[in-house]
Order: structure tokens, then sequence, then C-alpha cells
């Protein structure tokens, strides 16, 4: 029996040395082979990650680059752990996908000043001055607004066939916590569907989790019983739209098609597409230019894109209609946070301190409103929303998160 | 003879030399990964080696992953020598989850309100007495009622796992940055107040350390010091030690003390040593799995080396698999689950034999 348990140790022993050869002290692209590691919060399960982990296969495809994806990584001290192995293997460029993991990549990049670490959500890039962390995030506000007409144009729908009348044309919207984020979507959202149906409201629910399928169920039968005919959402599960499906309720989704589990009720869904990022990311370290600190994807670069329609729920000439305000937005003529179309507390804004640089005292420090509009995630500022207003026209049922 | 025997029946074993019992656990792990390797081969095609190796190379592939194995393993390990008085005392504490968050709470609080204000070496003190007795108040709280009132402790240790996990909820949107993100990150990122010193300029190595004093500690405490057989006996019959004139309150009461102390301890390496944040996840279950591993190990805390070493050693595998052949996590969990199953099975066979039908007895 000692023998066999010796046999095994130096079994296990020989694998082991064998995998230590295996990985240097993370190295520079300098000789032109670039490997990328990702690192993501939950797996495909989660609609957020899927579309991460999608981008990240297309993009090192076609560059025809080595990557690596690490799922379930915790927003703990697993995540430097995790950063520090896939940069201990030879990878160049470390991703992470979540906004918690952050701080623990900050900490794995000042250990390795030859790799380059990207984070998407963060806030932290513009402040920490490390020239190997940078943040990247989208325009998706814009995104969310297109939804948000196509929202408003089936609320159209509904009124003009006497579903509804225009006093109910109410929207549900099941958020994950009250955070900027979340606050810049579904406000952009809301704008949008008002910019088509004027006598909209909107009510928004918390449900404390990013992905919780049950909660985000209940938040959205919660909001159909309080009278919302259309429901939109921004966490990860099928949560919300297998609701709507089940009441017939139509749905805009996020981060991506769910057409699958709710074919009658599907609209549309806005999403982030990460291919353009992770593309300069890798082109970046290739050719040895610098990874822009605080990265905003716009339409333009293709990284804020919609899905295609549903095939039944959306309104009539809702495709073309997009199309039209696509275009204005992209050549400026409409502006998504107008300061004309909203008001707080009854009063239009004209002045607004957010807060950008992100510290413990949640004080505004950056004046954001300019040229008659509130500049979100605008060069100067950070990737990352920093939308925080309330505006008129939103209900939240609960803030307790 | 009539009636028929039936074809095989159950019979109660002696107590096997051990390397008879070592060798049918032996046999028990060959069996599962027998068992995993065709499991494997027919859902993914994967060579079942590859997807061994893999196993081994989640755990030691590197020197940092050996580091890491052994710090995940310190913790289990404490958090299971923690439990295992009580369990020794049949006082099934199921609440070691929410005894290591309120430690780790408590450590959080002193670094978050008094970082900076105080000299380290004070800090991590204070941090160190109030991990400790936040873990023993959650210890404290069913042992009373279990002494007084003779409540069952599984039902009252494990509601008070949700309270505990509620109360952490509740104090990361009080400390989370920025607002509305339900994340604290790390604390004291600049000045590093708090964070529990280096041994020799590793990382890695304090909870080590202090695992393996607790492991050594533990045996000596429950196998020559005169607690520790108040414990056995009172695990034995409660009715006998209150007839020999023990004060079963009074070790009740004491055991849970140490026991939810030593979780708390734990709370402290996790967010003072490793993850200097605090979540409602950051004990990721292991309250639970200790469980476990005290139970595997027949609590006794030198076995306990080997099974939380086990448990590690799987759960940084099954990583490693998913990453490496792009198969879901949930896929490693499966074979995780397999391993398992057969070696607690084996439990059967080490304790009870199987007889078969005689041929001749027809």
């Amino acid at each position: 029996m000692k023998k066999l348990l010796s046999v095994f140790l130096a079994c296990l022993m020989v694998l082991s040395l064998a995998a230590c050869t295996a990985g240097g002290k993370g190295g520079n692209a300098a000789n032109g082979k670039v490997k990328v590691g990702f690192i993501f919060l939950h797996d495909e399960n989660s609609t957020y990650d899927l579309n991460f982990i999608n981008a990240a296969k297309e993009a090192c495809e076609k560059a025809g680059v080595e990557y690596v994806l690490k799922t379930n990584i915790p927003e703990g001290q697993e995540c430097y752990e995790a950063a520090c192995e896939l940069a201990d293997s030879g990878c160049n460029i470390v991703f992470a996908d979540s906004f918690g993991h952050e701080d623990y990549l900050i900490e794995a990049a000042k250990e390795y000043k030859n790799v380059e670490f990207c984070h998407a959500t963060g806030t932290k890039a513009h402040t920490e001055n490390l020239p190997n962390y940078h943040n990247a995030f989208a325009s998706i506000y814009e995104g969310r607004y297109l939804a948000g007409v196509a929202a408003g144009m089936k609320l159209n729908e509904m009124i003009a066939n006497g579903e509804i009348t225009p006093e109910q044309a109410k929207i549900g919207y099941v958020g994950a916590y009250t955070y900027a984020e979340v606050i810049s979507g579904y406000t952009s959202f809301f704008l949008g569907a008002r910019s088509e149906c004027p006598t909209a409201t909107m009510e928004v629910t918390f449900t404390g989790s990013w992905y919780d399928e049950t909660a985000e169920k209940e938040g959205a039968v919660k909001l159909i019983n309080n009278g919302c005919v259309l429901i939109s959402q921004h966490a990860d599960s099928m949560g919300a739209p297998t609701a709507c499906e089940n009441n017939n309720i139509p749905d805009v989704s996020y981060n991506g098609s769910t057409e699958s589990v709710a074919p009658n009720t599907f609209i549309i869904s806005s999403r982030i597409n990460w291919v353009p990022y992770f593309s300069l990311c890798i082109d970046s370290v290739k050719n040895g230019n610098k990874i822009p600190t605080d990265y905003t994807g716009t339409i333009e670069t293709g990284s804020v894109v919609l899905t295609d329609l549903g095939k039944i729920a959306p309104a009539e000439g809702t495709a073309a209609k997009l199309e039209e305000v696509k275009k204005e937005i992209q050549s400026g003529q409409r502006k998504i946070f107008d300061t004309s179309t909203f008001t707080v507390g009854g009063a239009p804004v004209t002045s607004y301190m957010a807060d950008v640089d992100t510290d413990p005292a949640y004080e505004g420090d950056h004046e954001v409103i300019s040229n008659g509009a509130f500049n979100e995630s605008s060069d100067g500022f950070r990737s990352a929303p920093y939308f925080d207003l309330r505006i008129d026209g939103i209900t939240l049922l609960d803030e307790s998160y | 003879m009539n009636k028929k025997e039936p074809l095989f029946h159950i019979v109660k074993r002696d107590v096997l030399p051990w390397y008879k019992s070592w060798g049918i656990r032996a046999a028990a792990i060959v069996a599962a990964l027998v068992v995993c390797g065709i499991i494997t081969t027919i859902t993914t095609g994967l060579n079942p080696f590859k997807v061994y190796g893999s196993f081994i190379q989640g755990a030691f592939g590197s020197g940092r992953k050996v580091w890491i194995t052994m710090q995940n393993m310190s913790i289990l390990l404490i958090i299971s020598l923690a439990l295992t008085p009580a369990f020794k005392m049949r006082f099934w504490n199921i609440g070691g989850e929410g005894q290591v968050l309120v430690g780790a709470l408590a450590t959080a609080a002193c670094m978050i309100t008094l970082g900076d204000k105080i000299p380290n070496a004070l800090l991590i003190l204070i941090m160190t007495v109030s991990a400790i007795l936040a873990g023993s108040i959650w210890g404290l709280i069913p042992a009373i009622f279990k002494a007084k009132w003779n409540t069952n402790e599984t039902l009252s240790t494990l509601m008070m796992n949700y309270i505990a996990t509620q109360l952490v909820a509740f104090f990361t949107i009080v400390w989370e940055v920025p607002k509305g993100s339900f994340t604290v990150g790390i604390i004291n990122q600049s000045t590093n107040a708090g964070w529990l010193p280096q041994l020799f300029g590793s990382k890695y190595l304090l909870p080590i350390v202090i695992a393996l004093l607790t492991t050594i500690s533990m045996f000596v405490y429950l196998k020559y010091s005169k607690h520790g057989y108040e414990i056995s006996v009172v695990g034995e019959s409660e009715k006998t030690a209150k007839y020999v004139g023990m004060k079963t309150e009074k070790i009740i009461i004491r055991t849970m003390l140490l026991s939810g102390g030593l979780c708390g301890l734990a709370g402290l390496l996790l967010v003072g040593g490793i993850n200097h944040t605090i979540t409602t996840t950051i004990n990721s279950g292991q309250g639970f799995t200790a469980v476990m591993v005290s139970w595997l190990a027949k609590f006794n805390p030198i076995t306990m080396i080997f099974t939380s070493f086990l448990i590690i050693f799987l759960e940084r595998g099954a990583g490693e698999i998913s990453t490496n052949f792009g198969l879901n996590q949930s896929f490693a969990d499966i074979l995780t689950g397999i391993i398992l199953f057969f070696i607690i099975g084996c439990e059967f066979f080490i304790s009870y034999r199987i007889v078969g039908r005689k041929k001749g007895d027809k």
C-alpha cells in the first residue's frame, strides 16, 4: 500500500513538474505572438457573459491568435489569481468582464508590467495612472435609445389598435441595482420610447443581483400585475423574457436576442459588440501601439448594435424608423440625453456634477452638461456610464439595492 | 433448509486493519476514475487521461497554482477543524458558513472604519479579536438555545447562516463604491491598512501556517485534554455525562464558542489575508463543504489534512478542465460528484461486507 502511494505521489510530482515548465513570466509581443486571456464572472448561461465569450472567440479567431477563457471567476482574490495565472502562462493581454473584477485586475497589473490588462465597465483606469491598465465600455445608451424607439412604436400600435388607452402606456423595467450603468440604460431606453409615444411612463424594479432568474421573473410579473404593458430589462437571465412570453406581454431584452425563449413577444435587443475592442487590443499589442486608457465603442465602431427584430411582436415600420433615428444619432442631429427632452423634479437640468472619479464619498466631480445635453461616456471623462439623474416620468418601485 | 436464503446479505465487519480499509478506499478512487473516464469519453469524446492530466495540472500546474491550492486547502481545513469539536459532541453545527461570514464582516468593519486611524499592529489585533468574537457569538446563540431549552441545533445553526448573509448584504450596500454597484472593492488598496502581514514575502504562507498550527492544537485538544474527553463523553451519551457529574450545558456552550471562534478566524484570513474585500459569497459555501471534510476524516484532525486536500484538488482540477477543454463548469462538477460518491460510498464497504449465498446451502 505504501508502495502504491509512493508511486502515485511520484507520478504526481513528475506531472506537475512537466506542467511547471510550460509557462514563462508573461511576455511582451516582441516575438509577434499574441495570446489573450479572458476572465468571465459566469459562463455562457448568462447572457452578459455569453456576449463577451462569443466576441472573444470571434476576435481571436479572426486575428489568428491563441486565447484562453476562464469562466466562473468570482469578484475576489480569485480574479487576481486567475489574471496572474493567465500572465504566467504567457498571455500578453488579460481581459476581465465584470465590474467587481477591477480592483483585483489592477493588483495584477501592478505586478505584471509588460502585460496589458483590459477591463470592461470599470471606472478607475483614468485615475489609476497605470500604463498597462485600461477600461472599456460603449455608448450603449444609443442602442438602448433605439430599442426604446422600437418599444415606443409598439406602444403606439397598441394604442391605435385600441388595446390600451394612451394613459395606459406604462413600461416596466427590471433592473439589477441602482447603479449608474443601469440608470443610464433605463433612462435612455425610456427617452427613446417617449420620443415615439409621448404619453409613455415607466416603472422600475430592482432585483439586487446581476443574474437571478427567479427574481427577474418575479420582478417582471410584479410589473405586469401593476399594469405595465411592455417590459424591458437590465439583468442577465432569461427570467423577464420568459415571464413576458407566459403573459403575452411584448418584451425588449438586452445583451442579445431572446427570441428563442420568447418567440411571440420578443421585439428587439440592444447589445455591445466587443469584437471591435478586442480586435483593437490585439492589433495594438501586435504593432506595439498603445491601448487607449478609456475606450468608448460607438455605433460607428460597430460596438453598439441591435439584434434582428422579432418576427411577430414588433410594430409595422419599425425597421425603417430605426434606420432613420440611427442616422440622426450618428449625424449628431439627435442627442440622447438632450436636456430639453427631460426634467428632474419638474425643472430642466442646466448643470450637473457627475461622480466620474470613483471614491467612497460619491461626490460629483465633473460638470457633464454642455451644449444642451448630458455628455455620457464622453472623451475626457470615462467610458463607463455616470448618468444617475432620476428624471420625471420614471417611478422607482424600490431602491433597496 | 426450507426457507430460501437471499442472494446476498450484509454483515457488519470487525474493525479492519488500516491497510485493508485504505485499500478499499484506493479501489473506490480507481473505480471512480474508470466511471468518470467512460462518462467523459461517451459524452465529450475527449481522452479521459488528458482530462485527468488537467485535473492534476489545475492543482499543481505551476508554482503559483501549488500555492493557491495549499492556501485554499488551509482555509477549508481551518473551517473543518472548527466544526469538528461540535460534531464530536453530536452537536450538528452546520452554521459554519454564517460563523465565517460574521467573522469576515467584523474584519471588514474594522478595516473600513479604523483603517489609517490607528497603528496597523493595533488594527490587526482589533480585527483578530473582533473576528473571533463575532464568530463565537454566532456559535454561542444556538448553543445557549440547545443547552437551556434543547432546541434543534441543526435548524438554528442553519438559520443563523441566512441572518449572517443578509447582514453582509446590508453592509455591502452601506460600504459599496461607487453607489449602486453592490461592490465594496479592495479595502484600503492604496494604504494596505489592516492587511495581514506576509510571511517571508509570500502572499500565501500565513493561512497555511495558521492551518498547520490549528490542526496540531485541535488534535492535542481533542485527544489529550480534559475538555476533549468531556466532548467525547457528551457525544457518546449526554445522560452518561450528566450522571458522572459533567456540566453538559457548560461543555456545549464552551465547545460552540470554540467552534464559532475558529470559524471567525477563517473569516479574518479570508478578508484580512486573502480577498481584502467583503461579499456575501466570500466563503463560497465552504462552511457546508467543511461538514463533509470533517465527516470523511471521521473527525480526526490529521486525516482532515488529506480530506480537505482531496476536496480542493477536485475543485481546482474542475476549474482547469472547464478552461482547457471549453467545457462547462457543470461537467467538471459531474466528475467531482462521481468521485465523491465513490469515496463516500466506499465507507459502507469498510464498515460492512456483503456475503453471497453459499452454493452448498441450496
